[in-house]
């Protein structure tokens, strides 16, 4: 089996309001999924439902065959998640806060140590190892969130928008390092750069007023249109203007 | 190590980075202090015991222990990094036993320091210091029934203040509801409420450990309680965590 994820009519409703309307979708091992969609088209919602943080309204998901709502430890076991905003604990230090992730998964003594110092040396936090997190500048503190998402080396990450707020050096290492870990995961991105997806992604999925509207290959969306870019604009505003009809 | 013990190690480290915990304790102590010796009267009773000590530490908890709970999920939530928490690979309840733990240990390091009273009594006279060491081991039950009831509550609402207002009047009627004041009135009307309200009584259960007495039926009852609010506690979490 190589689906390691698989989402299955994920339906989220906020109130009278839904998020996400019946998404299905699986991923397998060496695709990187690039999510893309407008503001409020529902990806994180989607991803945190993934996670098992948000309980979906109906509709489920398995990572690595085990389902969020039957057995979420273990589906959370083979996640590697980045919350949007990358939330971290601002007392901790760098290595506190990873080895408080680290020592939840199980890990202990040296290896523990070796877990914490290669997931910093994949994202260069070594630099800033002992330093309080809130006095840490805005890109280290998401590449503090990677490293904690990548510190168990799991088949499955979900990454909400991991290069939001880095700059170009760094965009360009997290893309190398996505790159490089591809063949052996199974890795979902949300991102609003339209190039990181022809760069990175094997396949992109985009959204819009939580609906898929497109799953396809980068290269043969840009194919359809001039760019990307146009691509995402003619679908995405289309599906705005039609639902405004039909309103 | 269990998630919840590695949870409450994190968090209680938390409390100690930052003002939270000093202003709590210091707080604590000067006011635990001031009681004792002024309206206490502890030097002008000729007895060596720790009563008037006794006597103020629940009505102290009342309001310190709400403001420590009313941060517990709301601060999570306003960082986001509940979000954080809920997706590592432990139980739920793990997590809300581990905050729990760290709190109640917290409030156990501020008894602690109290222990100038103890050196006190014990320099004036011939205290009996088993029923001093169970009238302790009720205050940090107290502590603990009291963390548990506000803890539950901030797991409702994402505004400390509601969170902190709530848990006092929770707390108030828990531990009041087994009072005389309370019980005569009710016994009066509807017997079998007084019956109720002395039953679900912290206060109640509290009195015989400040006479030196350790019932089993009431660590019963303070397990029982405790475990009650936590349960509901991770009900409530699972329900409005992602609101
Ligand atoms: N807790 C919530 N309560 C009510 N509505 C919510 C909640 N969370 C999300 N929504 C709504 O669901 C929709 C989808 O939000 P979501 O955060 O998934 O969008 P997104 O695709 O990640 O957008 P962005 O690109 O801005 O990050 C939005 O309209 C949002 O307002
Ligand atoms: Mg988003």
């Amino acid at each position: 089996m190589s689906a390691l994820i698989e989402i299955e009519r994920l339906t989220r409703r906020f109130g009278g309001f839904t998020a996400v309307d019946d998404v299905s979708f699986t991923v397998n091992r060496g695709e990187v999924l690039g999510f893309l969609g407008p503001n409020g088209a529902g990806k994180s919602t989607t991803m945190r439902m993934l996670a098992g943080f948000m309980p979906p309204s109906s509709g489920t998901a398995r990572i690595c065959g085990a389902d969020i709502l039957e057995q979420p430890v273990a589906a959370k076991r083979h996640l590697g998640f980045l919350p949007e905003g990358a939330p971290t604990y601002p007392e901790m230090t760098v290595t506190g806060f990873l080895e408080f992730a680290g020592r939840i998964r199980g890990f202990k003594g040296g290896e523990l140590d070796d877990r914490v110092a290669h997931a910093m040396l994949l994202t260069q936090l070594e630099g800033v190892r002992l330093q309080p997190i809130e006095t840490l500048s805005k890109g280290f503190k998401r590449r503090v969130g990677l490293a904690q998402a990548l510190l168990h080396d799991p088949p499955v990450l979900v990454l909400d928008e991991p290069t939001d707020g880095l700059d170009p050096n760094q965009k360009h290492e997290v893309r190398e390092l996505i790159r490089r870990m591809a063949p052996e995961k199974a890795i979902v991105i949300s991102t609003h750069i339209l190039e990181e997806v022809g760069a990175v992604c094997t396949r992109a999925i985009i959204i819009a007023r939580g609906r898929v509207v497109v799953d396809a290959p980068p290269a043969v969306l840009e194919e359809e249109g001039s760019s990307l870019d146009d691509v995402f604009r003619r679908l995405t505003l289309g599906t705005e203007a039609h639902a405004g009809e039909t309103a | 190590m269990a998630p919840a013990l590695i949870v409450a190690r994190r968090e209680l480290a938390g409390y100690f980075a930052t003002p939270v915990a000093y202003v709590f304790i210091v707080i604590f102590l000067v006011l635990a202090g001031a009681l004792t010796f002024t309206l206490g009267n502890f030097f002008g009773r000729g007895q060596a015991d720790l009563q008037p000590f006794f006597a103020f530490v629940p009505w102290l908890f009342l309001f310190l222990v709400p403001a420590l709970t009313m941060r517990l999920w709301a601060e999570e939530r306003r960082l986001g990094t509940i979000e954080l928490l809920l997706t590592l690979p432990l139980p739920q309840w793990q997590a809300v036993l581990g905050k729990f733990l760290a709190a109640w240990v917290f409030c156990g390091i501020a008894l602690l320091l109290t222990f100038p009273l103890v050196v006190t009594v014990n320099l004036l006279g011939q205290p009996d210091n088993g029923v001093i060491l169970s009238g302790y081991l009720g205050c940090l039950l107290v502590a603990g029934a009291y963390l548990a009831v506000g803890a539950a509550v901030s797991a409702m609402t994402k505004n400390q203040v509601i969170a902190f207002v709530l848990a006092v009047a929770l707390c108030f009627v828990f531990g009041t509801a087994g009072s005389p004041v309370v019980t005569e009135f009710l016994s009066t009307r509807l017997p079998i409420l007084a019956d109720i309200a002395r039953g679900i009584s912290v206060a109640e259960r509290f009195g015989g450990f400040t006479r030196g007495l350790v019932a089993a039926r009431d660590l019963v009852f303070f397990a029982s309680f405790i475990g009650f609010f936590l349960f509901l506690n991770a009900v409530v979490l699972d329900h409005r965590k992602a609101d």
